[in-house]
């Protein structure tokens, strides 16, 4: 099979992965001649489905013998396979890399042999392309759940960023869809890394000038839409594995219809507005210090019509109005409609003079959504509306138009 | 009066002059020669003597970034705000809602995306030893993007030109030169069609944000993007290929799709007859599903059912050995029906294993047996999960589900094949690893 070939069957396979940003590296590796990781991740193009191409996304092989019934790549399909070698996939990533198509790889693999044989063929690329030819640029290896520790130390010494699939949100979910995995299994994968970076953190405290260790932390992916969970129990294992794997990201992938999939899954077009939803919960958590159980309950799912902020303040909107010109930073972030950067520049200028409404909206606050929340400098009626049964609908976005919007 | 400030050291140099000599904004006008000048720059003050006030460095940085920017009232508005800055609003970039910071911060804010759009759409193409690129930016950003070039790129030849300003890297320094039209770009790069597989491959039709896209990519980079020319080409295809992929899904791939709704042996075994899922089966051809009593506390697996002869008679033999009543003992197979002889894949496939999988799993789940004996490696990777190591854990009492165990051993026919012969250590292993089954189903659940 020619190269072409390949690389047309090993991305297509790659593609359902949505754990794949470049962001969060700058390390500068010793003896690097070719490739560099700083700032924040670039994207080099996008693709019509609005993803961002950033990395050379590879698949070493597509065989598998696992069954997971969302995976294309699983042994019962009959999709098209192809398997690179070593140094195919190395030579790939530095020609496109010298014309500046990518940041750099980010492979994975199906399980062909045993666990770690197919691990070991993952670290040989990683390896060879900082050894044989002093490439800088972003590795991101999957790691294959059930892996040697040493093996996983060895991917972390020349990978960027380290990430073993969670796959599904419970592990009832996966017996019955990826009857081979675990969450045992892959949060044991993770701990290793964990332990990894940690110890990495802790001699370079010490002064000691450690080799680099996953610089970019770890990741992970779940699929949202294959089984009946809900958001509440999707966003309960992100929470814990941030809070226990200290994970950089998690991702949410809306099952798709892959080609070739199992019967058993629903067939249906992809649940992208529920994945977005997702993500800014996801956001909320990390960012703006809420608890899982305040933005959706264990057996809930999130709203589809209003992002999870703005729900949340509609079902509390005794919090509100909150004085911009004297609310601390807690509680500025809790009102819909201003995000992060706002927050902090609220707080700078009201240092020097208070805030009007009109101040609000040069800040680019999303006003239609914060007006009725907010006490400013001067009088504001919109606060008004707080208290009135049609408020859902005055601040509420028209359905679908904030894809992509600002929490 | 008329100051003439080509580029940012110029502009810093007067507005230093200006400022010493408290010469209002009111009273200046930059002149960055984009513009064809109706007056002629003035005379700056002379050179201070006094010592300039103090400058935030947050303001220096931010008046390098807008210096790149093309509106020609940048530094008039620069001017303004450093006025300001020293005369009594030493916190005035604090304030993003003052009209002249938030106009500052909006340049800076566009000169920072446009080196970032830069950084990421410069298109390298091989010219000999050479690596060349032509770009569009918006903003005469050259100089602040190339340093990035030089750090990634060290140990490249390689030249970017635009339509303002062109930059060399020899592997030692960094050298500017002229601007150059669009018409000097370098020819396409035989690689190009390989990224352009890329891109095609890791496109998900099944979901197309076209808007997104274009926030992002702006269209007026899209003519110097070698990706951007199969945009159209996706977007065509996109509808038949999802209608593809759903109507696949659908079908064929697993016997999943053949399930009953009721699980019971006799359900399943009907159901089996109309099974489709990987093509070995079919009207004149139907599913073997397994023979033996719906109670048995002892289900042997084979691989896949064959032609009986000498395998089942040594399999009778060693059960007989090994203290069954080969009545009591329900026989099925990991897989239906044998595969067609085909001289591509001589050996057991995956694929046929995994199709068929479902109706050993509803079987095995119908019988609730107490042991499972799996019969050679296949039979037993297709209980026990593909990673399961034949070799060193065979003979082994696992767990196959929450109260079942599996042993697995030497499928009858590897004996027969084993050059020792029938009396062989094999053989005898089978023996022994029987008689375990038959103790561990006597015992029952623990
Ligand atoms: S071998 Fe199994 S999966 Fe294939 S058609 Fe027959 S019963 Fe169905």
């Amino acid at each position: 099979m020619d190269i072409r070939r390949k690389l047309e069957v090993l991305a297509d396979a790659a593609k359902y992965d949505a754990s794949c940003a470049s962001s969060g590296s700058s390390t500068t590796r010793r003896d690097r001649r070719l490739g560099s990781t700083e700032g924040m991740g670039i994207c080099h193009s996008y693709t019509p489905d609005g993803r961002c191409v950033s990395l050379l996304k590879l698949l070493l092989t597509n065989y598998c013998v696992y069954d997971c019934k969302f995976c294309v790549n699983r042994v019962s399909s009959d999709t098209p396979r192809a398997r690179f070698t070593v140094a195919e996939v190395i030579r790939l990533t530095l020609d496109f890399y010298r014309r500046n198509y990518i940041e750099g790889l980010f492979l994975s693999s199906g399980i062909v042999g045993s666990v770690d044989g197919t691990m070991e063929q993952l670290i040989a690329v990683a390896r060879g392309l900082r050894e044989d030819h002093g490439f800088g640029g972003y590795i991101h290896l999957k790691l294959i759940p059930g892996a040697s520790p040493e093996l996983v130390a060895e991917a972390g010494r020349w990978a960027d960023r380290l990430s073993a699939n969670i796959e599904l949100p419970t592990e009832q979910d996966l017996r019955q869809l990826a009857p081979e995995k675990t969450h045992a299994e892959v949060t044991g994968t993770m701990a290793v890394v964990a332990d990894g970076i940690a110890e990495r953190a802790a001699d370079a405290r010490a002064g000691l000038t450690a080799p680099a260790f996953a610089p970019a932390g770890q990741s992970t992916q779940m699929v949202v839409g294959a089984t009946p969970t809900t958001d509440g129990v999707i966003l309960a294992t992100a929470d814990a594995l941030y809070r226990v794997q200290k994970l950089r990201r998690v991702y949410y992938s809306a099952y798709s219809p892959t080609p070739h999939a199992d019967a058993r899954l629903p067939a249906l077009r992809p649940p992208l507005l529920r994945e977005h939803r997702l993500y800014q919960a996801d956001w909320l958590l990390r960012f703006y210090g809420f608890e899982v159980r305040e933005v959706v309950a264990p057996g809930a799912n999130l709203a589809l019509d209003v992002d999870p902020k703005l729900a949340w303040a509609l079902a509390n909107r005794d919090r509100f109005p909150v004085d911009v010109n004297a609310a601390p930073r807690e509680l500025l972030l809790r009102v819909p409609g201003v995000g992060v950067r706002n927050v902090d520049r609220i707080l700078a200028i009201r240092r020097h003079h208070a805030l009007t409404a009109a101040d609000l909206r040069k800040l680019r606050v999303n006003w239609k959504t914060a007006a009725p929340f907010v006490l400013t400098g001067d009088h504001n009626p919109a606060v008004r509306r707080l208290d009135t049964v049609g408020l859902k609908r005055s601040v509420q976005p028209t359905l679908f138009d904030d894809l992509g919007g600002d929490a | 009066m008329i100051v003439a400030a080509p580029d940012f050291a110029a502009w810093r140099a007067a507005a230093r002059a200006l400022l010493v000599a408290a010469v209002p904004p009111a009273d200046v006008l930059f002149d960055d020669g984009t513009a064809p000048g109706l007056f002629a720059a003035g005379e700056l003050p002379p050179a201070p003597t006094a010592a300039a006030p103090e400058v935030p460095r947050a303001f220096v940085a931010l008046a390098e970034a807008v210096a790149c920017h093309r509106e020609a009232q940048r530094w008039d508005r620069l001017y303004r705000v450093l006025w300001r800055l020293t005369r009594g609003e030493p916190h005035l970039l604090a304030l993003a809602t003052d009209d002249e910071v938030s106009w500052l911060l909006r340049a800076e804010k566009s000169v920072r995306r446009d080196v970032h759009k830069m950084h990421a759409f410069v298109r390298f193409r091989a010219v000999g030893g050479h690596f060349v690129a032509w770009h569009r930016p918006d903003h005469r950003i050259v100089r602040r993007a190339a340093p990035f070039f030089r750090r990634r790129f060290p140990e490249m030849r390689w030249s970017i030109l635009t339509p303002d300003e062109s930059v060399t890297w020899d592997g030692v320094g960094l050298h500017f030169g002229p601007g150059v039209p669009a018409g000097a770009a370098p020819p396409p790069d035989v690689l190009e069609d390989m990224w352009k597989t890329y891109y095609r491959a890791t496109f998900n039709p099944a979901r197309i944000k076209l808007t997104a896209m274009k926030k992002e990519l702006p269209v007026r980079h899209w003519a110097t993007l070698p990706e951007a020319a199969i945009i159209p080409d996706l977007l065509s295809e996109a509808g038949d290929r999802v209608a593809a992929m759903v109507a696949h899904a659908e079908g064929a791939g697993s016997a999943a799709a053949f399930m009953p709704a009721a699980r019971d042996l006799d359900s399943l075994r009907a159901a089996a007859r109309s099974c489709t899922a990987c093509g070995r089966c079919g009207p004149g051809a139907p599913p073997a599903f397994g023979v033996g009593p719906g109670g048995a506390r002892v289900v042997l697996v084979g691989d896949h059912p064959r032609a009986s002869g000498a395998a089942d008679d040594l399999l009778a033999g060693a059960l007989a050995e090994a203290g069954f009543d080969p009545a009591a003992v329900y026989r099925t197979h990991a897989v239906k029906r044998a595969p067609r002889p085909s001289p591509a894949a001589p050996r057991e496939p995956h694929r046929g294993a995994g199709a068929c999988r479902p109706w050993l799993t509803a079987e095995l789940a119908a019988l609730a047996p107490a042991v499972v004996v799996c019969l050679g490696p296949h039979a037993a990777r297709a209980v026990l999960g593909p990673l399961f190591r034949f070799a060193e854990r065979r003979g082994e009492p696992v767990a196959a589900g929450p109260v079942a165990r599996a042993i697995a051993t030497h499928h009858p026919s590897a004996v027969l094949r084993d050059p020792a012969g029938t009396g062989s250590e094999m053989g005898a292993e089978l023996v022994r690893h029987l008689a375990l089954a038959r103790r561990l189903a006597a015992r029952g659940p623990e």
